[in-house]
């Protein structure tokens, strides 16, 4: 099972990719920032163990569940039985520490809650301890990711309101994901989360295997990715291809948006000085007053317009290309997991080849282990599809509303205009009036 | 009748009527009454680049521009009548306003376009022989002529007359007017400090406006060009996601299409910025010219300041010349005088001496009455027909200055709608991933 050893051992992504200038040598070029993001890696507590000790159904059942049909779109949302929401972020001071906790509500009908609603409060490490245990359980499973531990990005604070809000945002999407998902949603870990007070939320997380176990399975694990996998599927292959590619183009994206957010503001602020002149100039003249304040006014509301459509990128757009920037390490990681699950089958049939004594305990190991990998094969096919569907229809869903915005923007600022002349003219028809009456 | 004028001056103009119709509705309306410009078409329609010898051994590069004029009539009754057309340099059109500077003191000469590229941001070239530049200062050169033509007193003088119809020896019958004597003293007057006692209140109120036009002009067009060169950058970026949507788009089935018709569109909105800065210049021109025009009038005013000066000096020394052929006369020395003191010291002058001194005096006073008298008028005059050209250029600038606001918001509202255009295009490709 790929633990956090087997994780380091991949190259992390390239930040520093250099997007070549182009296109007529007109466009920009997205050199690498100096103040470049350091993305961490989503260090989840993926201890050993492929197979927890949690699971309780058969291998057997599972492996028809994962196959998903092409049709099976998202549920209907009248067949959503839960509701889960991310809100009210409380600062607690410690003499340790200073952390930030969320109010996580839960409504449901399914069964295996006691009730129908729940409150508890959350901190991040709680939903890091949660993401960590699904992986756990489902390996080849894509299990939606955490907002990144922290951005060391300039002056960001871990503490400042933007921030704390896109995580919000961003952990709620996260809650919100895992419920949806048939599988994932009926784990016990996730119960827990939602429905435990913070005491028994502790002593639950204690619970689960031992060291010893997660030690030995974490040693297979690193001996299974040393020595790789022999014979992996065309279909995962090709998945694989799509993976970096896709990666890359996210990581593009992302930091093109916030090359844009960052121009946006030094234009607002190069705006802030403009518009003001035209004020001062006013207070020399006589007739041209009013056209100047005119002038004046018209280019400080296209200034507020401007800042509005900049929030929307910075609120909408760029974390939804962050999330598939760091969907893109998840499914890396499930198809590296994947990998060592056939590794360690193949290593086995070797062993088989090569052994004398044991045979028939080797050959029921093998037996198991080949469940094993067509299970975590159909789990990663059946959700691979899945994953693909919601990508598309998140990303569709950002630019979709990005435009909208820049067009409601443009029409505002257009609107802003059109009035300035307005008030020309009229102002054109008052001085003939006077110029008529004197 | 303006609109007459503009539309004849838009006729002979570059091909692109429509385009041209936009550079015209740059330039001042036409003056009525009996201007040049009612009888003649005047239009600089191209610029070409020559070279030739500077010094010794020495090659420059210049640029010529055809200066082209057509007598209104003519064309006014459908005739085709083929243009006069010279060719002049800039230096050349500075040569004419120096004269006009000195020739019309008391008149806000209109100004030249800029002899080098200021309020430059990053694209735009600084280069004088970038072809934007050389097209912006072909419009500028035009307007300065278009200016001078209709105005009522700068019309009918024969040295432009001469500029605009003959080609040869215009410079040598400038140089022979003497000019440029008068041009030194005139720079060295504005530029000197000396302290007025009365001038005419309107005039430093005036000079005071011109110092405040020039440095609110100045600081505009600096904090425009930032702008610009920001906004640049704005649309720009976008380009990439052009290029990044399209690369995107190879490795999606069902998203593929919409992704890379929505890279288009990227590339179109990103490329869109260049027009519409290009645009905006023509606007920030319109404030240059007045930025330029501040000096004119600041320098018209102080042409008062001086030609005042100058009477109260001469009225002090008439004054003064006076007490002493009174103190002479009746023997009272109150004034200081040299013969005085000397007399005093070597005694009692003669009474022919005295009689030499006071007839001196006398045809002194005389010639500083006549002095006087002349300053006097000149004073007044320029008072008379400077505020009338001030009040000429208020009304001129309030005019030209609402319309170029007006002009900018057209150019905004043009920025707009292409964005919403691009915009919704945008949309339609997103909704087909």
């Amino acid at each position: 099972m790929s633990g956090n050893v087997a994780d380091s051992a991949i190259s992390p992504t390239s930040p520093t990719q250099t997007i070549p200038a182009d296109l007529s040598g007109q466009m920009l070029e997205l050199d690498e920032d100096d103040d470049l993001e350091v993305f961490s890696k989503d260090t989840t507590n993926t201890d050993g163990g492929s197979f927890n000790a949690s699971m309780q159904t058969s291998p057997g059942s599972m492996i028809n569940q994962y196959k998903f049909d092409e049709e099976d779109e998202e549920q209907e949302p009248g067949a959503k039985d839960i509701f889960i929401t991310v809100d009210d972020p409380e600062s607690h001071v410690t003499t340790i520490e200073t952390f930030i906790t969320y109010r996580v509500l839960t409504k449901t009908t399914r069964g295996e809650f006691d009730s129908s609603e729940y409150e508890v409060r959350r901190r991040y490490q709680d939903f890091l301890w949660l993401r960590g245990r699904l992986e756990e359980a489902h390996p080849t499973l894509i299990v939606h990711p955490l907002p990144e531990k922290f951005v060391m990005k300039g002056m960001v604070e871990r503490f400042n309101d933007d921030f704390i809000e896109t995580r919000r945002r961003a952990l709620h999407r996260f809650l919100d994901r895992v419920a949806d998902h048939p599988i994932l949603s009926c784990n016990e870990d996730f119960r827990v989360f939602l429905s435990a007070q913070a005491w028994e939320l502790t002593s639950h997380k204690k619970q689960g295997p031992g060291f010893l176990t997660r030690m030995g399975e974490t040693v297979r694990a690193v001996a299974a990715s040393v020595r790789g996998v022999k014979n992996r599927p065309e279909e995962f292959n090709s998945i694989q291809e799509y993976v970096e590619a896709f990666s890359q183009k996210m990581t593009s994206l992302d930091r093109i948006t916030q090359r844009i957010t960052k121009e946006e503001k030094e234009y607002l602020e190069e705006l802030k000085e403009y518009a003001p002149t035209y004020t001062l100039w006013s207070g020399s003249e006589e007739e041209l007053a009013e056209p100047l304040k005119g002038m004046a006014n018209s280019l400080d509301r296209c200034y507020q317009e401007t800042e509005e459509q900049g929030r929307q990128l910075s609120d909408c757009l760029a974390p939804a290309l962050h999330e598939y920037v760091l969907c893109s390490e998840t499914l890396k990681a499930v198809l590296r997991r994947r990998d060592n699950i056939q590794a360690e089958l193949e290593a086995k049939n070797e062993a088989l080849a090569t052994k004398r004594a044991d045979r028939d305990a080797l050959k029921e190991e093998i037996d198991k282990m080949e469940d094993r990998v067509e299970w975590a094969n159909n789990a990663l096919k059946g959700d691979w599809g899945r994953w693909q569907r919601s990508m598309r229809s998140d990303l569709k869903e950002a630019f979709l509303s990005t435009a909208q915005k820049n067009v409601d923007y443009y029409e505002k600022c257009l609107a802003v205009w059109e009035s300035f002349l307005l008030s020309m003219r009229a102002e054109v028809s008052e001085v003939d009036q006077r110029a008529g009456d004197s | 009748m303006a609109d007459a004028e503009r539309e004849d001056a838009a006729e002979t103009d570059t091909p692109n009527a429509s385009d041209t119709q936009e550079k015209n509705t740059n330039i001042t309306m036409a003056e009525d009454g009996s201007t040049l410009l009612k009888r003649m078409e005047i239009t600089v329609a191209e610029a070409e680049k020559r070279t030739g010898k500077k010094a010794v051994n020495m090659q420059e590069t210049y640029t010529v521009y055809l200066l082209e004029t057509r007598p209104s009539a003519a064309v006014n009754e459908g005739q085709s009548v083929a243009p006069d057309a010279l060719w002049r340099r800039y230096s050349e059109f500075e040569l004419l306003r120096n004269y006009l500077l000195v020739t019309y003191p008391f008149i806000v000469v209109p100004p030249l376009p800029e002899k080098r590229a200021e309020f430059v941001w990053h694209k735009l070239s600084a280069d004088n022989m970038d072809p934007d530049f050389v097209e912006r200062r072909r419009v500028g050169l035009e307007n300065f002529l278009l200016r001078v033509a209709s105005h009522p007193v700068m019309s009918s003088d024969g040295i432009f007359y001469h500029f605009l119809t003959q080609e040869r020896g215009w410079k040598e019958v400038v140089y022979e007017t003497g000019f440029q004597a008068k041009a030194e003293s005139r720079l060295r007057a504005l530029n000197a400090t000396f302290r007025v006692k009365n001038p005419d209140k309107r005039f430093m109120e005036m000079k005071h406006y011109s110092d405040e036009l020039q440095s609110i002009t100045s600081q505009l067009l600096r904090a425009r060009a930032r702008v610009a060169d920001r906004l640049y950058g704005v649309y720009k970026v976008h380009g990439n996601y052009g290029r990044v949507f399209s690369e995107w788009s190879a490795i999606e089935k069902e998203m593929g299409d919409g992704l890379q018709s929505a890279g288009h569109h990227m590339d179109a909105y990103a490329a869109s910025i260049d027009d519409i800065l290009e645009e905006e210049e023509h606007y920030a021109d319109q404030i240059k010219e007045y930025l330029f025009f501040s000096e004119a009038l600041r320098a018209v005013c102080r042409k008062h300041e001086l030609s005042q000066y100058e009477l109260e000096t001469e009225s002090l020394d008439l004054a003064s010349k006076k007490q002493q052929r009174d103190e002479l006369a009746t023997g009272t020395m109150r004034t200081f005088s040299f013969k005085g003191m000397t007399t005093k010291l070597f005694g009692q002058e003669t009474a022919d001496q005295r009689e030499a001194r006071l007839k001196l005096l006398e045809e002194q006073i005389v010639e500083g009455e006549e002095t006087v008298r002349e300053k006097t008028t000149e004073c007044e005059e320029h008072v008379c027909s400077g505020w009338v050209d001030i009040q000429r250029f208020k009304e001129q600038k309030d005019r030209d200055l609402r319309e170029a606001f007006i002009n900018y918001a057209f150019m905004q509202m043009s920025m707009c709608r292409k964005g919403i255009q691009m915009w919704t295009n945008a949309k339609e490709c997103f909704s087909k991933m």
